[in-house]
């Protein structure tokens, strides 16, 4: 069967996202879960064990707390309470540290660091997993088991002031509450005083259990000016004030006889040295924990603080209100909080704790029995039994104190056992799956990397042998084998798999595909063996026959793209990715200036000039017009290769990205900051211009006029956000989400957009005219521009601009002057693609992804629109120059018909093989030490990319089609019929 | 064929590596604390100073700068002030590139020019020893089938050598291993240099490999 290369490959990458799909539902583990999808019950709990008798008494011990005061700062890193620099930042907290009746822990938050699965897990007490971060961009109503439901059930009445997220997750569960929208990162005074104008009146009343409060200007800061900032001294004195204020309410409140309160002071992650979080370095996970309360022993001095887990606050909390753990809760109560009750509620508390946490290791666990944990707590609980036994008896002497306090050690180890258990079963990977995926993603791999020859070739099809390895007994053979594997491995296999879990319909027929993939590679390569020996392995890029000579410039594309896919191997280098690219897209520009001197230069020396000095416009002056135009294009040619280095240099240094160059002050701040506006308007508004110019060029006059319009939106909705002036507004503003402006470009856009498609449709099916055709691809292009425009920052508008003129330069006097062919364009536009993904300030870490973009246009939060704009803006570099691409080989057509086919099976190429290599990497490197903070994000990264590429790549098939004569279909039928009479 | 001139260039490049050597070695006897990556500007200069005096000695001595062709004393001073007027043109060329290529503007301007000092002497200097200050013929050795001479094919293979050098040693700077190497600009000096040595053995044993091959066409 012969198909064309670009069907042959997108079918590839089309296939290659289903492998990655199934590759990455291993890789990322499901969160531990009860099976159970009620929540716990008090009915439910177990009951006090005691040997010899009956259960007497499955109820709660008394609460050991009457309210809860939860202040939770985002952002509050374990140093700002207890570094040196604490005293300075928080004296009261730090005094109560010291000298007051408090318990202080370092609390390690479970990376991703990221708000929301932060709420999650301080509530629910269990670790949401990687991708929760990735799937929730949105926060929905949090269904799980938690604390907050469960103190909503007993009845607690619960106030919120703070961080909206609360309220999205826990809707209807609180009696007040006022939520704080972190929509204006440049806002830290607003957002805390919307917390705590309510504080007065709530703190004097008495008619409320718990009350949380979650303040984020301190992590708005850190966003904007990093933790060694100057506003960040009087943003902790506030908070400190506000903890001050909250303890002396609470003890003037304090009757006695009642129960006492509890006050906690927690972060729900810490900050890196350059102000952001997301990742697992040590400031960003250790968060403190201070708990005050009237019930604890007081400190005589600072001692160095324990360290816990973030999640063990859960339990803690739970028990200490009297109300059930949360079923999915992985974390153990911390012991210190309960040192001061009798040694009986003590060892009953440690017990419901235990036994919770042994039904979810039953649950999660298949060989729950062979666990350390489970069997310590089993002996915990007889001891537990016969000490209870003992004590009914009246026992008081003190071998029942020492057997207590053993059978609390015994407890406590059980306990910490089985969490760790459970964490562990987080970081235990599906391999079956993964396996499955990785074989997937190589077979398709290999069959794009055999069909190179044909695909390149003249024809730009490649004949795949379907019908004949349909018909033969290796693939049936091969269905049998892979199909007992299968059925071997999920009948042994002891921890669940996501691959065995799939109906029988569709394992089949990934094993029908997989082994029919097979066969079609032996054939391929028993084909392509005899006809050329040479032509092996990693084939060269344009083999012509059997003899290829490679320029410098083949060298380098081949060795960068080779280079860069090893360099993934180290986690430094994915860090620091931004700089191979720049680095690798640098020396080709250079290589390019080598290629232009080579040409026009060598060109003089045929003339004949002798003379050393070589002035070009020694030659220019004599002749006439068409030598002067020339001669112009000879030096603007010349000066391209430099003018797009100064670019990238220039773009490099606006955002700053990666891991250790990340706190350098970068362009894009200085730009931001508020006293530089003015500069910062009039470089957008210069921006919006130059994009004009370079775009409006090839578009019909209703799309510039549309475009126009379009841009001007931009500029108004720039300005109604507040990030640039307005130059006729005079009142400072207040600050709006500008939808209006934003719902005026996504017309424009969209009018551009269908007058592309239009004339696209008009030039398939009206007339086969290569001009209207050109023309639509390119209203195409410019309505993505101008989506684009919209979506990126202010700042980041000279990325655009930059990528728009480097294109027309390169293709006025680069590409088209030097005859490159279509696979070599492909990989310079690819390269320049995934420099100016970083240009862009994107990173391989998740923290860079903007997610406010989602919101541009929209009133509230709609998931489809926001991920699609999100996913758009982030990828807005590699997109653009692929289009780019996509308009640029069809206008090249008449030269060489082909081209589109050559550029789609290169594009697919290079970004199956860094995909491919990259999965091996992860599964090699799944225990190394930094596999969640840096490898995993790029893993997401990288299938994002190939999922977008694929997109791209029918992009190109579709244009392909559409010219593509009848005479080539007709040619395909008539192979096919060859082949099926043969 | 070209045995005589084969020999010729193992000797001079001998001589060249020898002074690299010396260049390292007898300023740590007298210079008290001198290391390579401690006092790596000291060694840079003085590495580049030796090649550069002992690369003009040795050309100067084989008569291998093309003869000048008047042979007035005002014409052999407007040659050497045009080729120190090369030197400091393609430092300054060299600067521009490192800039473009990420280093820091301002920040470590000292470190990148003496970078760009060392490359030039490895470089530039070697070009301007062999082919005298005339670009018609530099652009003519570096074009695609240009050598002239095995002195031209020797000249093209120790600079992409050096180039090249200085490239790859550019690679470890963003690993996080914060080595005494990792700083800026030693890593690529020491590839410069290496990559000039490896140049230096490769250059004679290349041409002396393909001697068979290697055909020139005349002027």
């Amino acid at each position: 069967m012969k198909v064309r290369s670009s069907v042959f490959a997108s079918f590839i990458l089309i296939s290659e996202v289903v492998g990655i799909a199934l590759f990455l539902r291993g890789f990322f583990p499901a969160p531990v879960r009860s099976s159970l999808s009620s929540k716990s019950k008090l009915s439910d709990l177990p009951s006090e064990p005691l040997t010899g008798s009956s259960p007497n008494a499955s109820r709660l011990p008394p609460p050991l707390f009457k309210r809860v005061v939860v202040m939770l700062v985002d952002a509050l890193r374990e140093d700002f309470v207890f570094g040196p620099g604490g005293r300075r930042y928080m004296p009261y907290t730090r005094h109560v540290v010291e000298r007051g009746s408090s318990q202080s822990f370092v609390a390690k938050a479970r990376p991703p660091t990221v708000t929301m699965p932060r709420i999650k897990a301080l509530t629910t007490g269990s670790i949401p997993g990687f991708i929760d971060v990735v799937m929730n961009l949105n926060s929905p109503a949090l269904l799980e088991d938690n604390l907050i439901w469960q103190a909503k059930t007993a009845g607690k009445r619960i106030v919120f002031y703070g961080d909206d997220t609360w309220v999205r997750l826990f809707p209807k569960h609180f009696m007040e509450y006022d939520g704080t929208t972190s929509f204006f990162v440049s806002d830290y005074t607003e957002v805390d005083n919307n917390v705590t104008r309510h504080l007065d009146s709530t703190l004097k009343r008495d008619d409320w259990d718990i009350l949380i409060l979650h303040y984020l200007g301190l992590d708005h800061i850190g966003h904007i000016s990093g933790p060694h900032s100057s506003l960040i001294q009087p943003k902790l004195l506030e908070m400190d004030d506000i903890l001050k204020k909250i303890h002396s309410a609470l003890i003037s409140k304090e009757a006695e006889g009642s129960l006492p309160y509890l006050l906690v002071l927690c972060g729900d992650h810490g900050m890196s040295e350059t102000g952001s979080h997301g990742g697992s370095s040590e400031p960003e996970v250790n968060t403190p924990l201070v708990l005050i309360s009237p019930a604890f022993k007081r400190k005589v001095g600072l001692e160095k603080p324990e360290v816990v887990e973030q999640v063990d606050l859960t339990p803690t909390l739970a028990l200490g209100l009297g109300l059930p753990i949360s079923q999915n809760s992985v974390g153990h109560v911390i012991p210190g909080v309960l040192e001061e009750s009798s040694l009986r509620d003590q060892l009953r508390f440690l017990h419901l704790n235990g036994h919770q946490l042994s039904c979810l290791l039953k649950d999660s666990m298949p060989d729950y029995e062979k666990e350390a944990g489970f069997e310590q707590f089993r002996v915990a609980e007889k001891a537990h039994g016969s000490w209870m036994k003992l004590y009914l008896e009246g026992n008081t002497s003190e071998v029942l104190t020492n057997m207590g306090k053993k059978v609390l050690k015994q407890y406590l180890e059980a306990l910490a056992a089985m969490s760790s258990a459970l964490s562990k079963q987080l970081g235990k990977y599906d391999m079956y799956s993964m396996i499955a995926g990785m074989v997937f993603v190589f077979q398709l791999l290999l069959v794009l990397l055999l069909a190179m020859p044909e695909a390149l070739s003249g024809e730009a099809a490649v004949d795949l042998p379907v019908l004949s390895v349909l018909l033969s007994l290796p693939f049936y053979l091969l269905c049998l084998l892979l199909a007992s594997v299968h059925v071997l491995v999920c009948t042994s296999a002891e921890s669940s798999c996501y691959f065995c879990s799939l109906s029988w319909g569709l394992v089949f027929a990934a094993v029908a595909f997989s082994s029919a993939m097979f066969c079609i590679l032996v054939s391929m390569a028993t084909r392509r063996l005899p006809l050329g020996p040479k032509i092996h392995g990693k084939s060269p890029l344009r083999s012509s026959g059997s003899e290829w000579s490679l320029s410098e410039l083949d060298v380098l594309l081949l060795a960068g793209t080779v280079g860069h896919t090893l360099s993934l191997a180290a986690s430094s280098f994915v860090e620091e990715e931004h700089q191979t690219w720049y680095f690798l897209l640098n020396t080709l520009c250079l290589a390019v200036f080598q290629d232009v001197c080579r040409k026009y230069f060598r060109e003089q020396r045929g003339s004949g000039d002798e003379e050393e000095h070589i002035l070009p416009s020694k030659d220019c002056h004599p002749t006439a017009h068409p030598k002067a135009e020339i001669c112009s294009e000879k030096w603007l040619a010349l000066a391209t290769p430099p003018f797009t280095l100064v670019c990238c240099r220039l773009l490099r240094s606006l955002n700053q990205t990666g891991v250790q160059w990340a706190h350098l002050p970068d362009v894009g701040h200085w730009l931001n900051s508020s006293e530089h506006r003015m500069v910062l308007s009039l470089l957008a508004a210069f921006c919006l211009v130059l994009i004009y110019l370079l775009v409006q060029r090839r578009c019909s006059w209703v799309s510039k006029v549309a475009l126009a319009l379009g841009l001007l939106g931009v500029y108004s909705y720039r300005a109604a956000v507040g990030n640039v002036w307005f130059p006729w507004q005079h009142s400072g503003r207040t600050m709006s989400k500008g939808t209006v402006e934003a719902r005026f470009v996504y017309v424009f856009v969209l009018g551009i957009l269908f007058t592309g498609t239009k004339d696209l449709l008009r030039s398939q099916i009206i007339t086969a005219d290569a001009k209207l055709k050109s023309r639509g691809l390119w209203e195409i292009y410019s309505g993505l521009v101008l989506l684009v425009s919209l979506l990126f920052r202010a700042h980041n508008l000279p990325v655009l601009c930059c990528s728009l003129l480097i294109q027309t330069l390169m293709a006025q006097f680069i590409w088209k002057e030097l005859h490159y062919d279509a696979a070599q364009t492909t990989i310079m536009h690819y390269w320049f693609g995934q420099a100016f993904f970083y240009f862009q300030g994107n990173s391989n870490n998740i923290a860079t992804v903007d997610i406010s973009v989602g919101f541009i246009g929209l009133e509230s939060y709609i998931e489809a629109p926001a991920i699609f704009l999100t996913a758009l803006s982030t990828y807005a570099g590699p997109l653009l120059w692929a289009c780019h691409l996509v308009c640029y080989l069809s206008s090249e057509r008449d030269k060489s018909p082909v081209a589109v086919g050559h550029g789609c099976y290169c594009l697919a190429l290079l970004r199956s093989v860094p995909a491919a290599a990259y999965i091996v990497l992860v599964t090699v490197l799944r225990y190394h030490l930094f596999i969640w903070s840096v490898f995993s994000p790029k893993l997401l990264y990288e299938s994002m990319h190939l999922l977008l590429t694929a997109g791209v790549c029918l992009f190109f098939y579709t244009m392909e089609q559409s010219h593509s004569s009848i005479g080539v279909v007709a040619v395909t039928h008539l192979d096919r019929d060859n082949l099926s009479v043969d | 064929m070209w045995d005589h001139e084969i020999r010729a260039m193992a000797s001079t490049h001998a001589i060249i590596a020898a002074s690299v050597f010396m260049a390292t070695v007898l300023p740590a006897v007298f210079v008290p604390g001198f290391s390579v990556y401690g006092t790596h500007l000291l060694w840079l200069y003085s590495a580049s100073g030796a090649v550069t005096v002992v690369s003009v000695a040795v050309f100067w001595l084989l008569g291998i700068t093309p003869p000048a062709k008047k042979h007035t004393l005002g014409y052999k001073l407007s040659r050497l002030l045009r080729s120190c007027l090369y030197f400091f043109l393609s430092c300054l060329f060299f600067h521009a590139v490192v800039v473009l290529y990420g280093a820091p503007l301002i920040e470590y301007a000292l470190e990148t020019f003496s970078l760009a000092v060392l490359l030039t002497s490895l470089t530039t200097l070697r070009c301007l020893c062999v082919l005298g200050p005339n670009v018609q013929a530099w652009i003519r050795v570096f074009s695609r089938h240009g050598a002239m001479s095995v002195w031209d094919t020797c000249l093209q293979i120790t600079v992409a050598c050096t180039v090249v050098g200085a490239w790859v040693g550019a690679f470890p700077i963003p690993l996080d291993w914060d080595r005494p190497w990792q700083v800026w600009p030693v890593s690529c000096s020491l590839g410069a240099m290496i990559g000039f040595l490896t140049g230096l053995v490769a250059a004679p044993a290349w041409i002396h490999y393909h001697r068979k091959q290697l055909t020139y066409k005349c002027k």
